[in-house]
């Protein structure tokens, strides 16, 4: 197949780039230009998105021995991810931008241009396994628990799926890095990128305060009493206990917990512990990875953060939302952020939470 | 089959500068010692010196060697301004970021006011506007520099009559690109500096020239073992200005077989893509370079259709992340910033033959229609 390789300057989307190659595909490694200002070096260990990476990614498909081009999408950035990323907060909901680049840009931007252009799918240094089964090519977790990004792979419908090779899925992250080493590929011992790519402080409180501006509004109990004041609703999550600054201490003195972010009064809401259990949850637009998903209840497991756990649950479709009801209480569930559905280690779909109970 | 266009970036060395750079490099001495190997190596490089300046027209002392052209550019920008106690700098508003970004430098830190003079739709500046601005700040004005043709369209500009505008004002003029490929002569336009570079004629990459004006001293940007007049210090790369002076002496460039070979190659773009346009086709060009417009696609992903069908060819600007940006140079003809990135400049060299351009005419429909499918998604 003619496919292109996603390249961030990373080790992984080295490695998977190489794999494709000695697959036997024609590959032609992309890096993706997703700032239209991108700094000059890396900050840490964060970020895939500098004039570094960029050489990185370059040099790794020199030495593997591929074309290697620039792709511009950071208009589609900031459209599709970042804008979306403020709004969201601005609604007092907490999104997963990496989720949303796999479905507007890696997997959509990318993947409809190199298919117009000619190319047959994408290649991407993501860990999760694809399976051919009766029912079409289905999503699985990677065989590393500790590295596996199926839970932000899982916004991509079947179509996507059947453009998309993940080469690293069955394989531990240590050993990919002994693998790139004996490619000769200077990248590595390149640290992993972790956080929000176009958030290099990695303070995303400060970040959406800088382009949002902060308005001072009320932090509350449940009861509506005002205990303190907040810089700004949408720099909260629902479960956070620090930074809340409160002086009026609970009768218990036990610690308080953000439960409800409202933006429209610009109120965040406090309380106990116990009020942060969650054991049910809805979510809109639902996307499936594989069969769809009906009204009649099936078993599985639900996972709502990039690397929380999987928890026993019972999914549903109702009207066109996707229903999970979990056999043992969640603390802390935020609206925005995506619910997962697993069956075994297979991705049954995703869907954005819009409602807890 | 693949098929070289881009030799406005970087063009093939001749033979016979290999040849004479191979000897070179096999020689010892540096060309300031004094002793017998010294002596020797310095009189390769002032034959050299001598040769370039006959090609270049001008006193060999008016030869000043550099690592590059952008070098030269930024030595003729940075110290034609020290050199002067005035604070305006007039250039193009098309020059190569190698002008424009030492210009924008003296702006942001040495306090210089920057004016670009504008160009018309077919590329070539405004004289008017030219001689407006001079008749009204001449006393102002530290120096102008406009460059002899554009690299991104070939398009050759009036330097005679910029000279004759400015007067007693100094005038630089970047002219890398028509180094050999048209008649130039730097005594005869009456220039206080002009700029060529190695690798754009048949010589190899990392030498340029600064000519400059015998007795103007400018400020040196390295400072050093005082070598050529104490602008420009640094042990002489004597292989390379050896090889160079080679690639000059030989006039080894046939503009009439280039400018054919573009031509077959205009005619038959337009003949499959009637929309294309041709930019600057009016206006005086040089032989080898065409920029084509093909509305309704974006210039990096046909060039990597083009890369993957071995057709080099270039998109003209990039900024340093190789992220591909609309030229300022299509811009400032009043195109569009969408137009601007829908551009591709295709560069002809003496190497080339009539069956490259049969070939890359033969993959361009494809091409472009897998270009304008890959826009048309992006679009949606």
């Amino acid at each position: 197949m003619k496919i292109i390789a996603a390249m961030s300057g990373g080790v992984d989307s080295a490695v998977a780039a190489a794999r494709a190659v000695e697959a036997g595909h024609e590959v032609i490694g992309v890096h993706l230009a997703l700032s239209s200002n991108p700094q000059k070096y890396r900050s840490g260990a964060r970020g895939c998105c500098t004039i570094e990476d960029s050489h990185d990614a370059r040099r790794a498909a020199d030495v593997i021995g591929i074309p290697f081009y620039i792709w511009d999408m950071a208009d589609e950035f900031h459209e599709g991810v970042v804008e979306n990323f403020m709004s969201e907060y601005k609604a007092g909901r907490t999104p997963n931008p990496c989720l949303r680049c796999n479905e507007k840009i890696k997997f959509a931007a990318v993947l409809d241009r190199a298919k117009a252009m000619g190319f047959d799918g994408v290649v991407t240094g993501h860990y999760a396994r694809t399976q051919e089964s009766s029912v079409g090519r289905t999503l699985h977790r990677a065989v590393d628990p500790l590295k596996d990004q199926s839970y932000v792979l899982a916004v991509l419908n079947r179509e996507q799926i059947n453009g998309a090779i993940f080469p690293l899925g069955d394989t531990e992250k240590v050993d990919i890095r002994i693998e790139a080493e004996a490619r000769g590929l200077a990248v590595a011992q390149k640290p992993d990128s972790h956080d929000i790519c176009f958030v290099p402080s990695g303070d995303n409180a400060g970040w959406l305060r800088d382009r949002m501006g902060s308005e001072v509004g009320p932090i509350v109990d449940q009861d509506g009493n005002k205990l303190g004041e907040h810089k700004g609703a949408y720099t909260y999550t629902i479960g956070q206990r620090k930074g809340l600054g409160l002086t009026v201490p609970t009768a218990d003195g036990s610690p308080r917990f953000v439960l409800k972010i409202e933006p429209v009064s610009n109120t965040v809401v406090v309380g106990a512990r116990e009020d942060l259990a969650v054991t049910s949850m809805r979510g809109e637009r639902p996307i499936f990875c594989g069969p769809e998903v009906g009204a009649a209840p099936l078993r599985g497991f639900v996972q709502v953060r990039a690397h929380g756990a999987a928890l026993d649950c019972t999914y549903y479709m109702d009207n066109d939302q996707l229903v999970a009801e979990l056999d043992q209480p969640l603390l802390g569930l935020a609206t925005g952020q995506a619910m997962v559905i697993y069956d075994g280690d297979r991705v049954v779909g995703s869907a954005t939470i819009c409602e807890t109970a | 089959m693949s098929v070289y266009l881009d030799h406005a970036a970087t063009t093939p060395m001749f033979d016979i500068a290999i040849d004479a750079m191979n000897t070179s490099l096999r020689k010892l001495g540096n060309p300031s010692s004094l002793h017998t190997e010294g002596r020797s190596t310095r009189k390769d490089v002032e034959d050299a010196r001598e040769k370039i300046a006959k090609g270049v027209g001008c006193l060999s002392s008016e030869v000043i060697f550099t690592g590059s052209g952008t070098e030269a550019n930024n030595a003729a920008i940075k110290g034609l301004f020290w050199h002067s106690d005035k604070k305006v700098i007039l250039i193009s508003s098309i020059e190569h970021h190698a002008v424009l970004d030492p210009a924008h430098w003296l702006v942001e830190h040495e306090g210089a006011e920057l004016i670009e003079i504008p160009v018309d739709a077919d590329g070539v500046i405004d004289l008017a506007f030219l001689k407006k601005t001079v008749a009204e700040r001449a006393s102002e004005i530290a120096l102008i520099s406009v460059m002899h043709s554009n690299n991104e369209t070939g398009v050759i500009q009036p330097i005679a009559e910029v000279v004759k505008i400015a007067g007693d004002i100094p005038v630089h003029c970047d002219a890398v690109q028509s180094f050999t490929k048209v008649a130039l002569s730097f005594k005869d336009l009456g220039l206080f500096a002009m700029t060529v570079s190695g690798h754009k004629v048949g010589g190899p990459l990392g030498i340029g020239a600064l000519i400059l004006r015998r007795a103007v001293e400018i400020p040196a940007l390295l400072h050093g073992g005082g070598q050529e007049r104490d602008i420009r210090s640094g042990t002489l790369n004597a292989p390379s200005i050896v090889a160079l002076a080679a690639a000059v002496e030989a006039k080894l460039y046939d503009a009439s077989k280039v400018a054919e070979l573009r031509d077959s190659f205009e005619v038959g773009v337009l003949a499959s893509r009637p929309d294309a346009v041709i930019n600057g086709k009016s206006a005086p060009r040089l032989p080898g370079i065409s920029n084509i417009t093909f509305p309704g696609t974006q210039s990096d992903s046909l060039l990597l259709l083009m890369d993957s069908q071995k057709v080099s060819c270039s998109t003209g600007a990039a900024c340093t992340a190789g992220v591909h940006r609309p030229s300022h140079v299509l811009m400032a003809m009043g195109l569009t910033d969408v137009l601007s990135q829908s551009s591709l400049r295709f560069s002809f060299g003496t190497t080339n033959t009539a069956s490259d351009v049969a070939y890359a005419l033969s993959v361009l429909p494809d091409v472009i229609e897998r270009g304008l499918a890959a826009n048309a998604v992006g679009r949606k």
